[in-house]
């Protein structure tokens, strides 16, 4: 089992899905307050498409070329969503649904076709549904590697313009903070996380690392700044564990065990965080109870007595 | 006019179809603190915020001391609607209070202790200060309006837009927010705010704006604060209004 550390390939694969857990992390911060997680989830799928058109023009599987086919795809996906809730009466919700299926559905349609032509079954492009991370070559590790050090760095550039946006964005507005150079910067940087994660962790399940960390992170704070380093361990850790136990069976996908990882440390936070966990709550209320009955009871007692 | 430190002409905004604004012309003078009131719907909180640019106009001019938003900035303060913002967010009072600081704190730099102790004066004078740690969603709705009010005392403007400060709150809250007001004023400084009491505006208010859509009435409270005046903006709504020693008392049926 330790004998896989040793292997210098899978070193570095972790090493990137952790940094890709990391920036997966913190940008689900910023989606969780801006209450756009299943926004995460539209734009990964959406970018399916993307990626099977740039393999079919590159005829090669380069991830930076594939990553800006799938990058694209997303950008449209989400201009998609912000057009059709603006022009019509649907919900952002439904709209997200919508694109979500469709270009979903469209991707797994290009992909079969792929999959027919002559050698394309070799492709590997299967694994971006639902992530093989152990296929990544040493060059895919540095793109997505150097991808998530920018995503990162931007959010701890701006981190009090970021949660200024986030809480009071008209207040933001007027102490001259750009609010649509805000909006693209944070679409850009919630897709560029999305499509760095989708060869380790795989388009279906990419947004659960960005969704899962920053709920659990919430259960044991009451500081944003606090949260989003919590998100981005939490990130972290699901990513490198995850990829770990997924590489010691062969062909194990990646993605499933990075999720299931993330729902682990989701349901101790839920128990025992510090801040809203449920046990934590069922202890403050018992002790305030205890408290309550020594303190008041035998007041009541007594006042009843004098009474008498 | 010379003194004026808010002139908007001609200002008209909607929302998608409707025309929530008409045709809005007014100037504020320095060292007033004006009650925007109307019925809802009327266009109140539209109003600050297209003068703010927080809402887009259809047409229309705003200056600012004689110029454009851009270029003063930093000398308005606006307090929102306390509904305006999610108070589930993980930060504490004195955080919030910080806030109004970022912008002359600038990108790239932390507030410092200098920053940290404007922020704690601004919760003593809103008498918020034992409550500096604590996390928002856990103050009153009282305790969370006299937070964002410290948000504004510490950009240190010098015109105040606020959005319904009073709305919502208990009546010691209300008093306390209103002597702050009258200090602001009293310090040289402009305040306007949007207000829906109409039993308290000749106590709280030197000048009045009736808005309907438009601006039906403004001017100083004691000459434009009548019966005629608030029938003619509110319509039918308000049913019973007299005049006693020149004050208008509202009496609802």
């Amino acid at each position: 089992m330790l004998s896989l550390l040793a292997n210098s390939n899978l070193q570095w694969v972790l090493f990137s899905t952790m940094i890709l857990g990391v920036a997966a992390g913190t940008i689900g911060c910023l989606a969780y307050w801006k209450k756009q997680s299943l926004m995460s989830d539209s734009l990964a799928h959406a970018a399916l498409p993307g990626v099977v058109i740039a393999y079919m023009i590159i005829e090669t599987k380069d991830l930076f070329l594939l990553i800006i086919g799938a990058a694209v795809s997303a950008l449209i996906g989400a201009f998609f969503i912000q057009t059709i809730q603006s022009l019509t009466r649907i919900t952002e919700d439904t709209a997200m649904g919508m694109i979500l299926s469709v270009f979903f559905g469209l991707g797994i349609m290009l992909l079969t076709i792929v999959n027919r032509t002559a050698g394309g079954n070799q492709s590997g492009l299967n694994n971006f549904i639902f992530g093989q991370a152990a296929a990544m070559i040493r060059s895919d590790v540095f793109t997505m590697l150097l991808l998530a050090c920018v995503v990162i760095l931007i959010v701890v550039i701006g981190f009090k313009e970021w949660k200024i946006y986030l809480f009071d964005p008209d207040f933001a507005k007027g102490l001259g903070i750009s609010i649509p150079f805000m909006n693209g910067l944070y679409t850009v940087l919630l897709v560029t996380t999305v499509v760095i994660g989708i060869q380790a962790v795989g388009v279906i399940l990419i947004a659960a690392l960005m969704i899962i960390p920053a709920v659990s992170a919430h259960y044991w704070t009451h500081s944003f700044k606090v949260m989003v380093l919590l998100s981005a361990i939490i990130g972290g850790v699901s990513g490198a564990l995850g990829t770990y136990i997924s590489a010691l069976g062969s062909g194990w996908p990646t993605g499933p065990f990075i999720v299931v990882t993330a729902a682990v440390m989701f349901l101790i936070s839920l128990c025992i965080g510090k801040e809203r966990g449920l046990l934590i709550r069922y202890m403050q209320y018992k002790k305030q109870q205890r408290m309550y009955v020594q303190q008041r009871i035998p007041v009541q007692f007594k006042t009843r007595e004098a009474e008498k | 006019m010379e003194n004026s430190v808010l002139q908007v002409e001609g200002l008209s905004a909607a929302y998608r179809k409707n025309t929530v604004l008409d045709d809005v012309n007014f100037s504020i003078e320095a060292g007033t603190l004006t009650g925007i009131v109307g019925p809802n719907g009327a266009g109140k909180s539209t109003l600050i915020k297209s003068v703010l640019n927080l809402h887009p106009k259809l047409t229309g001019t705003v200056k600012f001391f004689g110029t454009d938003l851009k270029a003063v900035k930093k000398r308005i303060g606006y307090v929102p609607q306390r509904g305006s913002v999610d108070w589930d967010f993980p930060t504490n009072a004195l955080d919030v209070v910080l806030m109004g600081l970022y912008g002359k704190i600038g990108w790239l730099k932390w507030p410092t202790n200098r920053d940290k102790q404007k922020a704690m004066e601004a919760l003593e004078k809103v008498g918020m200060a034992d409550y500096a740690k604590r996390q928002i969603s856990q103050l009153s709705g009282g305790q969370q309006q006299r937070v964002f009010l410290a948000r504004a005392l510490v950009q240190d403007a010098d015109l105040y837009f606020m959005d319904e400060p009073l709305a919502g709150v208990d009546a010691a809250t209300e008093r306390a927010i209103m002597t702050i007001l009258k200090e602001l004023k009293q310090a040289g400084k402009t305040v306007l705010v949007v207000h829906h009491d109409l039993q308290t505006v000749t106590d709280y208010f030197d000048h009045v704006l009736f808005l309907n859509r438009t601006v039906m009435a403004y001017g100083k409270t004691e000459e434009i604060f009548t019966k005629e005046n608030i029938a003619k903006t509110y319509g039918g709504s308000i049913l019973g209004l007299r005049e006693e020693n020149g004050h208008v008392i509202i009496t609802r049926k």
